[in-house]
């Protein structure tokens, strides 16, 4: 069993305008040391994901069902006091924008003390040096000095690497970030990417990176999962998902972002459409409103939702074309499309 | 009127100084030099892209041009006609030449308007009275941005956020403007959605002869649409040139790092790409390094940038940067530069 | 900081300042703009009976006939060094703060202000106490369980504790809880034991006017805590703390309420000083001599010094209590201290 498995994880949210399928049946598995990029859009369920595998949804409305298995323990029908006692421990998570994300009326070095002691008996005086430790491996200067700073006075890149000081403060094994660099300019973004690729490495956890920037999971990510109204549409190694794409829908990302390093093409290839709502979500495949071979279904496109298939050698699609069918149009049609001038 | 060649908008040493106070009195200890003497040119029927990170003056150098702000310095010209120190009230008959385009698609929006009073209401405020009438008027704009003008009697939050963008467009459009100022007009969307509002801006310049200045962060963005791109560092212009020569031979080490940062989406060049990496953040713009703004972050920084700031000169043809150590120049330039 | 500090209790003078000028107003400036003689100006002072003689010499001297920036030197000079009045037999010496001084009972005013401050004052804690624990309270574990049976509940008696006025709820009590009921547990109005002689009897004096008081605030503050609460709790840093692994209780306790608390201080440091500038009402109902029930008094019997004075006290407890809550503002709000 690999360190991190979800089976058929479900989360879906009563509402008074219809159950909100936010996460509808997502497998996929992790191992220590590697990183899986999930890719969606807004609304596509990837952050429900991560606060669920937290158990952050646990005891309020959502109702979840399905498996998630870290190192061996179940978590789903776990007791909320004993996921408690893992969160900031095995498993930590960075969010997106690290000012709303820090208490502000708390110092840097109290929350990361706070984290550190929730989980260590030690006395604060311990916690503290602790604290100077971690802000220093994160590339703090002067961190003895900065502990005793409010959030609102570092700048957002110190920002978010105190975030992640504090996320790393217990040496989790699982380790989610979701849109860590959403909020920062790009020259701190590449910063921030480059330190928890070395952090990963150092203390060699499994690491999940959510976002929306195709570019940012390619930097960091061996495996790579799409998301599209809550379910996995496509599922693979990275170079599967960027040089063999099967799925109309990842070829769409692609082909909606313009590159620096490639010619510009003279036009960019949108999805027509917009993301679904979770509360409506199309019958049968749910993007198929949105999809451009959707006659080439068998007329199965509204009425039947494709299952997730191996294509070759882990590399899994949820698509009703046969699989030559893809091929054929990602080799000929879109990706000479996606690299001409 | 202008013609070919004289600029549709010209900004000159423009400044823009926002005052810092401190002390009992609130007396002036400073300024925050958002936009600090930055100078170009838009010509009729091109996009200049100007991008640049959080601090860097861009959004404010956007708000002078449409004077939503009053500039400290310098002049804005718009065909010709100072509008600097221009009166609101004769600034109003210049306001349907030059429009503005928002980045929030959700707060640029009065929720409780109509999207046909939305779109119309520069009709009204202009005073402008359309051969079949404002509604016509409204729903072939509606339908111009691929909306459908059906839609005319719902509200915003009826729309998705793609569409709401498509809406803030639709009411820059409607009193047919010369140019349009687009602050982060896709930032807030999705990836699928900013590549249709890309499309869609290309497709209205083509169709209705605009000009654009389109301000961003995402340099992707920026090379896809830009025929001209600006770079702003601090309160300053740091390069200028055309795209493809800004793209493929920056000369400003800025430039190149911006460039250097951007995640590549090929997992394969993941680790074999030459990157530069700069340190730190940007320094905050109350108290800007002196001299070269860059020379903190800057690997080629010598003595010189210390203490001297280097001027904008175009060292290779419509291709100018401020630096004193400017990389990928041309020969000739090079040693004239050393002379 | 020591900026902030500075710059608030200079505020605060300045308040104090306009504070006295607007009493002056309210009763010198406003009467004779209104055509008041001092004839009638000073047997508003000295009692309606007095002839026409006798009020054209008390208006020499009280000095209604000088100019008024003269008058109200001596206003201010009478609450600085104290005054003396002359009312004709003799003169009455009214030591400083003179807040004025009453010919009808031949008091200068502050003292018995002084007298009746500890009554009020002792409404005003007690009332307190139990309104921030019930309110907050309340409030908090409402919006912890929103759209409960409990929340719904408590929300539906907050709604009647804004609404219903004091006079009823007061009556409405002592009916049920006093007067000889079988439930009766509380006093009946009217009496006052001060806390040093006995703090039993002083707290079995003041129940039922502490709770009818309280009810009004805490149903206010339970609307007010269940807002903030309801508002933090969907922070980011919320989320934060609970991805830490933290207990709920301390996310509750340490980071949402903390939060959520500071707005709610504002509104208490007012309440608190407007109430123990007298509570009119509560003092009404309950036949208490605090200083509200000395204003209604002093209205009734048109004592107009005695008004007066109390004016002047209960404002300066508000401009004072602000000044507190300001600076604790800032011992709370990190935040703040930069400003």
């Amino acid at each position: 069993m690999s360190f991190l498995e979800l089976k058929d994880l479900k989360i879906h949210f009563p509402t008074d305008d219809g159950l909100v399928k936010s996460v509808d049946g997502l497998t996929f598995s992790l191992e220590r040391g590697s990183t899986l990029g999930i890719v969606g859009e807004s609304g596509s369920g990837k952050s429900v994901t991560s606060l669920g595998i937290l158990g952050l949804h646990k005891g309020g409305h959502a109702r979840i069902s399905g498996e998630i298995w870290l190192d061996g323990e179940e978590l789903v029908s776990a007791s909320q006091e004993h996921v408690r006692g893992l969160r900031g421990k095995k498993m930590a998570m960075i969010f997106q924008d690290p000012l709303s994300a820090m208490h502000p009326y708390y110092t840097v070095g109290d929350q990361i003390v706070e984290a550190y002691r929730i989980h260590h008996s030690v006395s604060k005086k311990v916690a503290r040096k602790h604290a100077i430790d971690m802000l220093g491996r994160v590339g703090i200067p002067e961190p003895g000095r900065r502990v005793d700073a409010y959030p609102h006075e570092f700048s957002g890149g110190m920002r978010q690497r105190a975030m992640i000081a504090m996320a790393l403060s217990c040496d989790p094994e699982l380790l989610i970030a979701d849109e860590p660099t959403t909020a920062l300019d790009v020259t701190v973004q590449a910063q921030i990417l480059d330190l928890m690729r070395d952090l990963q490495r150092e203390f060699n956890s499994a690491l999940i990176i959510i976002t929306h920037d195709l570019g940012v999971v390619a930097e960091l990510s061996d495996d790579i999962l799409v998301m599209y109204g809550g379910k996995c549409i496509e599922y693979g190694a990275a170079e599967d998902i960027f040089y063999r794409p099967e799925h109309p829908y990842t070829w769409g990302l692609l082909g909606s972002m313009p590159r620096l390093d490639r010619e510009r093409t003279e036009r960019l290839m949108p999805i027509k459409g917009s993301p679904p709502s979770l509360i409506n979500i199309p019958p049968g495949c749910a993007f198929h409103p949105r999809c451009p071979y959707s006659d080439r279904t068998q007329g199965k496109a509204d009425t039947e939702v494709p299952a997730l298939l191996e294509t070759e050698g882990g590399h899994l699609v949820r698509c009703h074309m046969p699989r030559e069918e893809r091929r054929s149009l990602w080799e000929n049609e879109i990706k000479p499309m996606l690299e001409t001038t | 009127m202008t013609t070919p060649n004289e600029p549709l908008l010209s900004v000159q040493d423009l400044q823009k100084y926002f005052p810092v106070t401190k002390g009992l009195l609130k007396r002036q200890v400073g300024a925050v030099k958002a936009v600090d003497g930055i100078s170009f040119d838009v010509f009729k029927g091109e996009t200049l892209g100007v991008v640049g990170e959080s601090g860097c003056g861009k959004s404010t150098m956007g708000r002078l041009v449409t004077r939503l702000l009053e500039p400290t310095g310098g002049k804005v010209l718009f065909e010709g006609q100072d509008i600097t120190h221009m009166s609101q009230g004769r600034l109003r008959p210049l306001r349907r030449d030059m429009q503005m385009i928002f980045q929030d698609p959700f707060s640029s929006l009065n929720p409780r308007h109509t999207v046909g009073a939305i779109v119309g209401a520069p009709f009204r405020i202009q005073g402008i009275k359309t051969e079949h009438g404002t509604k016509k008027a409204v729903q072939d704009i509606l339908e111009l941005v691929g909306l459908n003008p059906e839609h005319y009697n719902r509200y915003p939050h009826e729309f998705s956020g793609g569409q709401r963008q498509r809406i803030g467009i639709a009411r820059t459009l409607a009193l047919k403007p010369k140019m349009i100022i687009a602050d982060e007009p896709v930032s807030a969307l999705d990836v699928s959605i900013q590549a249709q509002v890309v499309n869609l801006l290309e497709d209205l310049q083509n169709e209705l002869d605009l000009t654009y200045v389109v301000i961003a962060h995402d340099l992707s963005v920026v090379r896809h649409i830009s025929d001209r791109v600006a770079v702003m560092y601090l309160g300053k212009l740091v390069e200028l040139a055309d795209r493809k020569d800004l793209y493929e031979s920056p000369m400003h080490p800025y430039t190149n790092a911006l460039m250097s940062a951007v995640p590549i989406p090929d997992p394969a060049r993941r680790n074999d790409r030459e990157r530069i990496r700069l340190q730190g953040d940007v320094p905050s713009p109350l108290s800007p390094p002196p001299a070269c703004r860059f020379h903190t972050r800057c690997w080629k920084a010598q003595a010189i940038c210390k203490v001297e700031e280097p001027p904008l000169v175009e060292l290779a043809t419509r291709h100018q940067v401020a630096c004193h150590f400017p990389e990928n120049v041309p020969q000739e330039a090079a040693e004239a530069v050393s002379a | 900081m020591v900026t902030y500090i500075i710059r608030r209790l200079i505020g605060a003078v300045i308040m104090l300042l306009i504070v006295s000028m607007a009493t002056f107003a309210i009763f010198f400036l406003v009467p004779q703009l209104a055509g008041a003689t001092p004839e009638g100006m000073a047997s508003r002072y000295v009692g309606r009976t007095a002839t026409a003689e006798t009020a054209k010499l008390a208006a020499e001297r009280l000095g209604f006939n000088d100019p008024l920036v003269v008058q109200y030197g001596r206003f201010v000079k009478g609450i600085v060094a104290g005054a003396e009045y002359d009312y004709g037999p003799g003169v009455e010496e009214c030591p400083a703060p003179c807040l004025g001084y009453s010919f009808i009972t031949r008091q200068p005013v502050f003292p018995d202000l002084m007298n009746r401050l500890p009554i009020t004052l002792s409404l005003a804690i007690g009332a307190a106490v139990i309104w921030v624990i019930m309110g907050v309270g309340i409030g908090v574990l409402s919006a912890l369980r929103r759209g409960s049976v409990f929340d719904r509940a408590a929300m539906t008696v907050a709604l009647a504790g804004v609404s219903l006025p004091i006079f009823f709820t007061g009556l409405v009590s002592l009916l049920v809880f006093s007067y000889g009921n079988p439930f009766s547990f509380a006093a009946q109005g009217g009496h006052y034991t001060t806390f040093l002689d006995s703090p039993s009897q002083w707290a079995y004096n003041l129940l039922l006017p502490w709770i009818t008081l309280a009810f009004l605030f805490a149903a206010t503050y339970a609307r007010l805590t269940r807002a903030g609460m309801l508002e933090t709790m969907n922070e980011d840093y919320i989320r934060t703390a609970r991805a830490k692994g933290l207990r709920e209780s301390t996310v509750v306790t340490k980071h949402g309420l903390r939060a959520a608390l500071t707005p709610i201080l504002t509104v208490f440091g007012l309440d608190f000083g407007l109430l123990i500038g007298g509570a009119v009402l509560t003092e009404s109902a309950y036949s208490l001599p605090g200083l509200g029930k000395y204003a209604i008094d002093a209205i009734v019997n048109q004592d107009l010094p005695k008004v007066m004075g109390v004016t002047l006290l209960a404002a300066l407890f508000v401009v004072v209590a602000s000044l507190i809550v300001d600076l604790l503002y800032a011992v709370v709000d990190p935040r703040v201290r930069l400003a």
